[in-house]
């Protein structure tokens, strides 16, 4: 037994307290990754104990079993696949009826089983005095009190668990829960046709199948009809009997099931419970009555927002700030170290560039996800939802999907990742779709450049009315998502308001490193790969009369000046210019002859009949190409190519001079500017969707409706504006 | 008999029947909206929706269109 890894499943209602379990059980030895196929996490950690190697799986957090979440399903198909050798239930000790519902169901799968009581000590106070042995006598499983927030009984539990798998356990029984005289007689029928295959009965319970069954339930009807003949002859009794039993109730049988088994719950509660001294005092609740008031809720939330966007944003600045130093001195470090040539350069300018420019955003990462840690630990976030659901009603969404909206404002790339805090499927994948269009602190610059040159003392209400045209699209692409790719997929709100309670630093410490962690390693991949892209279609076909000592010149050490300059002035989050865009003079003409006839160049006049009806040059269409990399390299492009240098800011008036002696109008301007603001922000944001959603298929999808969704609203305002002769 | 959604805060109720797609009533059922409960309304959200409910000890929010899908037997209000 020693030698093998004994799989440990954690299952639960949601706020029960499982993952502070978990992190408890497995520390930092975890291992973060997607469930195949589905954007639901997927937790595993690997801990000795007593000398037994447990392999613990996290399984998302569910009230029930039915395949009616992502995350049944989920959970569901690993219980009855996988066949972990041990199932721990955390169970809340403090609401104990509901949270027995999930177990009553494990019971009835035939798992082996262990509830752990969690929360004992709310419970206490509660005045819940539950008999641990009558209910584990009742239900034919030991029961462990667990206090998760103090590291209570999490040595018990896992003595335990190796107890069950050596059936070492004396509680250990299998029950049945009576569902009547009337069920039992339809159970036995169908069990009796299963039974005909004795192989079925060897991976399955068949009282579980044949319950399942009664309930009409997809996933087990699809299992069934699978196995052939025998198949069709469960699921021609199973229907009989559904038919039979909804006679006699008047009633889906699923429906009278769910009845039965709280009537079980019930009864087993009345012997095993007592609540004694009720305190009528519920702090919880009191600070609830101000978080939530009719006159104040808004506020409060409003103020918490800010904060958290401060601290994001303005905070995250200066670790910021240090790490662009760091990247721009490894750079010149590989510069001086490296003899100049090909390879150096696509080092320099390519890799080390490239993935300083994504690593930039880790602070922003860390410090966004350990506040919405903190607003997921201390209770606050349903709160949130529960005030913003009205407001995000309208466009289809869950109210908590207004926390990841918001901070795309900031940094689409974090915001994506903190869709991760929405429950449902098609709200997750809803607010990854919009998010870009909520105007991100890197298109600023962009703005600033454009509307300062053509719009004069205007500029603001200009680029406010961009950000408006971005919340615009949200609102109608969200509805009109939400009634065509994700019709008939609108979850209930029923959501769970848990008591407040104080985060443990171990926890939110956990969840921030987690999030991160992801980030570094997985978005370094796709990013390495599409900066060393860019440089290649920028740097290539390379002339003969390059001059090779230039390379040098035009290094990082120019790139990084630039940056921290864009930092302290407009504290925003920046990644550095990529440099090939950005030479230093006084090769400026050389270099935008270079480009010009560079793979991106030649791209640019490629695609330029794409972008002639929009009113965009070819230089305007190199500038709109590169800037898929990051927004703000939009401004050293158009620096390069329309022969300001690239050494400028958005507030440089050499450009601004250049710009307006090209011929671009005002309204090619603004255009230009409603392009920049919808098509896909960044490559840094294109690797997190195809992180988040786990697809290429929607990472593709939502990089192509962006691009013609950015194609339709500036050929309609340039063409619209030309027509009503504003250019 | 009437739809929760009626109710105003402070009330309490105990549920006599669901109506909705099977899924919808399935749902609540598994969060213990069973027959016979007793519902208390905490509060409404302050734009008036969503709902904020005490059921078996524990709270929960409900669109108040989806309320309306749960009829109830109103009970005196308990003096607190």
């Amino acid at each position: 037994m020693n030698k093998e890894t004994i799989t440990v499943a954690l299952t639960g209602n949601p706020n029960a307290g499982k993952t502070t379990i978990f992190n408890h059980i497995t520390g930092t030895r975890q291992h973060v990754g997607n469930w195949p196929g589905v954007t639901v996490e997927k937790k595993v950690g690997d801990v000795v104990h007593n000398g037994h190697r447990l392999r613990v799986v996290d399984l998302p957090g569910t009230y029930s079993l039915t395949a009616y979440s992502i995350e049944e399903i989920v959970a569901r198909r690993f219980l009855v696949d996988a066949k972990p050798d041990v199932v721990v239930d955390i169970v809340d000790a403090s609401n104990l009826e509901r949270n027995l519902y999930l177990a009553t169901q494990l019971i009835e799968m035939g798992v082996k089983l262990i509830l752990a009581l969690n929360m004992a000590d709310v419970a206490e106070t509660r005045g819940h005095q539950i008999d641990a042995d009558s209910l584990g006598g009742l239900l034919g499983v030991p029961v462990v009190f667990t206090v998760g927030t103090r590291n209570q009984g999490i040595k018990e539990l896992l003595d335990k668990v190796v107890e069950v798998v050596e059936d070492r356990d004396t509680v250990s029984r299998h029950i049945h829960i009576s569902y009547g005289h009337e069920f039992e007689k339809e159970i036995k029928k169908i069990q009796d046709v299963i039974w005909q295959d004795p192989s079925i009965g060897e991976r399955f319970s068949t009282r579980w199948l044949a319950v399942k069954l009664l309930e009409n339930d997809e996933a087990a009807r699809d299992r069934v009809r699978s196995l052939g003949e025998i198949g069709a002859g469960i699921l021609a009794q199973a229907e009989a009997s559904r038919e039979r039993l909804a006679e006699f109730y008047q009633d889906d049988p699923e429906m009278v099931l769910t009845d039965q088994r709280y009537g079980f719950i019930g009864g087993a509660l009345k012997e095993v419970l007592r609540v004694t001294s009720v305190s009528k005092f519920d702090l919880s609740r009191q600070v609830d009555l101000v978080l939530t008031n009719r006159i104040l809720g808004f506020p409060i939330f409003i103020f918490f927002i800010w904060a958290m966007f401060q601290l994001t944003f303005t905070l995250g600045a200066y670790p910021m700030e240090w790490i662009d130093l760091g990247v721009g001195w490894i750079g010149t470090l590989a510069t001086q170290l490296m003899p100049a040539g090909l390879l150096q350069d696509l080092l320099v300018n390519g890799i080390i560039a490239g993935v300083g420019s994504v690593i930039i955003f880790l602070p922003n990462i860390l410090i966004l996800f350990f506040c919405i840690a903190l607003f997921e630990d201390t209770g606050y976030l349903a709160r949130a939802a529960f005030i913003m659901d009205r407001v995000m009603h309208i466009i289809g969404l869950h109210g908590k999907s207004f926390i990841p909206l918001l901070m795309g404002f900031g940094c689409n790339a974090p915001a994506i990742m903190a869709t991760r805090t929405l429950e449902s499927e098609r709200d997750r994948l809803l607010s990854i779709l919009i998010n870009p269009l909520m105007s991100c602190s890197a298109r600023l610059p962009v703005y600033i450049l454009l509307a300062g040159t053509f719009f004069g003392a205007s500029a603001g209400n200009v680029i406010f009315s961009i950000y408006a045209l971005g919340i615009a699209l949200a609102i109608v692409m969200g509805k009109l998502f939400s009634v065509t790719l994700f019709r008939g997929e609108i979850a209930p709100f029923v959501m769970e308001l848990p008591p407040y309670r104080a985060p443990t630093l171990k926890s939110l410490l956990i969840h921030m490193w987690d999030r991160g962690q992801i980030f570094l390693r997985k978005m370094s991949g796709v990013i390495l790969i599409g900066s060393i892209m860019v440089w290649v279609l920028g740097s290539f076909p390379r002339g003969s009369d390059m001059p090779r000592g230039e390379v040098v010149e035009r290094g990082v050490t120019s790139s990084t000046q630039q940056r921290v300059l864009i930092v302290t002035e407009s504290r925003q989050p920046m990644v550095p210019l990529a440099p090939e865009n950005n030479p230093r003079n006084p090769a400026q003409d050389n270099e935008r002859a270079r480009l010009e006839r560079s793979f991106l160049g030649q791209l640019g006049h490629l695609v330029r009949p794409i972008f002639a009806p929009l009113g965009f040059d070819w230089r305007t269409s190199v500038a709109v190409l590169t800037g898929f990399v990051a927004k703000e390299i939009v401004v050293s492009t158009l620096g390069v190519l329309y022969a300001a240098g690239a050494d400028v800011t958005e507030q440089s008036e050499a450009l601004r001079r250049s710009l307006r002696a090209s011929g671009m109008t005002p309204l090619g301007a603004y255009t230009l500017m409603a392009f920049v603001l919808i098509y896909i922000p960044c490559l840094a944001t294109v690797a997190v969707i195809r992180r988040e959603t786990n697809s290429w298929k929607w990472t593709g999808f939502s990089i192509g409706y962006s691009l013609v969704l950015a194609w339709i609203v500036s050929f309609v305002i340039y063409q619209g504006g030309r027509f009503l002769g504003l250019a | 008999m009437m739809p929760l959604s009626e109710f105003r805060e402070g009330e309490r109720g105990v549920i006599a029947s669901l109506s909705g797609s099977a899924a919808f009533r399935k749902r609540l059922k598994e969060m213990g909206f069973i027959k016979g409960s007793e519902v208390f309304v905490e509060k409404y959200a302050p734009l008036r929706d969503p709902i904020e409910l005490v059921i078996k000890g524990y709270h929960v929010s409900l669109r108040v269109g989806e309320a309306a899908q749960i009829m109830m037997e109103k009970l005196e209000q308990e003096s607190t």
